[in-house]
């Protein structure tokens, strides 16, 4: 768990343009990180290269907060 | 003669498509564009089902050449209308406003070709993952709600990024701007504002009036701060929803000021207090005209473009 979320983490810092204290579990992309439906887009595909996985359109539109990201990536790893 | 692999894709004369409008393409505009060899898109919006299914049948008395809905995503009567599609078994649908990757394969199992307006390469390439057909890359220029890439670099980036075919929007007026496509690598475009002017369109005249005057500089994006940005005419709505958006009221109320107000232009001719959504093309509209001789306009222009660029004709 832990291993992903820094993972999931620097992939976030590095899309969003955020600063690394902001990305908790509880942070939602919209609210709290400032990401539009695009840059959501934009960041479920370098999950999924970064982990080696496709995430589906109706599981992608489910993970509204980082800790939903981590979940995912771990449950289906 | 201008023909692509889209022709052949969507059994259309010309790589021609009519943007779906909401209360704008409705099955008079719809039936003409395609009768003249295009792809008419009706403009679902957020209209409810039975809607649909009268003008769907308006238009199969008019013309049995192939025409499209274009669905928007985020209507509340999104799931319906795609069934609705599927019971009709209309030739195309074009989608807005997210991701219609959940419909794809029901709309693809009665043969439905999926055409998702894209605003970006990531969904462009996720898009291409679900299986639609192709797809519409649709630059900032257009009327309506837009993305923030303009037409120029979105669309060779997307025609690199997918192996399916790419159709260019936004900002595409006539044969030039067909020629410019598919210079960028597009096999067609798809055009809104112009077909707006074209007799069969069933806005008010007072929203044609006011695009055939308006220039180059005549629209504005508002909205920003929403995270639904929209092209429309300067006019006094647009004025207060800068002013608002200025200082800073909340997206919520934002909103709230824009319901009804694509209706109240459209339908009822409401030009300074409606939101008239029209790209940046308007200040090219010179007249009102049938879809026919525009999509020949259109056609007859790009085959001259094509002739006196450098090299044309060799």
């Amino acid at each position: 768990m832990a291993d992903t979320f820094e993972k999931v983490k620097e992939i976030i810092i590095d899309q969003l343009g955020v600063e690394e204290d902001q990305v908790t579990l509880n942070s939602s992309f919209v609210d709290d990180l400032g990401a539009d439906s695009l840059d959501i887009v934009e960041l479920v595909m370098a999950l999924e290269e970064e982990f080696d996985m496709q995430i589906p359109d109706e599981e992608a539109e489910k993970i509204r907060t980082v800790g939903d990201a981590v979940k995912y990536i771990n449950d289906h790893q | 003669m201008i023909r692509t692999k889209l022709c052949d894709l969507l059994g259309i004369e010309y790589p021609i498509l009519q943007g779906g409008m909401a209360w704008v393409s409705t099955a008079e505009l719809v039936a003409a564009v395609s009768e003249a060899g295009g792809l008419g898109i009706i403009g679902s919006g957020q209209a409810p089902p039975e809607w649909l299914e009268e003008q769907v049948s308006k238009i199969r008395k008019i013309t049995n050449k192939p025409f499209g809905v274009n669905v928007m995503l985020m209507s509340p009567y999104a799931d319906q209308v795609m069934d609705i599609v599927i019971r009709e078994r209309i030739p195309v649908v074009t989608t807005g406003a997210g991701n219609p990757g959940k419909y794809v394969a029901g709309l693809k199992e009665v043969g439905t070709k999926v055409i998702p307006v894209v605003p970006s390469v990531a969904l462009a390439k996720r898009m291409e993952r679900s299986g639609v057909d192709a797809i519409i890359a649709e630059g900032g220029e257009s009327g309506g709600h837009v993305g923030e890439q303009n037409t120029m670099p979105l669309v060779p980036q997307v025609v690199d990024a997918v192996n399916i075919p790419v159709i260019a929007a936004g900002g595409i007026f006539d044969g030039r701007g067909l020629v410019a496509a598919l210079a960028l690598g597009a096999v067609g475009v798809q055009m809104g504002t112009r077909f707006m002017c074209a007799s069969e369109c069933v806005i008010h005249d007072n929203v044609k009036k006011v695009l055939l005057k308006a220039k180059d500089r005549d629209t504005v994006v508002t909205g920003r701060s929403t995270g639904h940005p929209v092209r429309v005419i300067k006019n006094k709505l647009a004025k207060r929803f800068e002013e608002l958006e200025m200082l800073g009221t909340p997206p919520e109320e934002l909103e709230k000021l824009g319901v009804g107000k694509l209706r109240a232009a459209m339908v009822d001719g409401d030009i300074e207090y409606g939101s008239v959504m029209a790209g940046q093309v308007c200040g090219m509209i010179k007249k009102i005209q049938p879809a026919k001789e525009i999509i020949e306009d259109i056609i007859t222009g790009a085959e001259e473009v094509l002739k006196r660029l450098p090299g044309g004709g060799n």
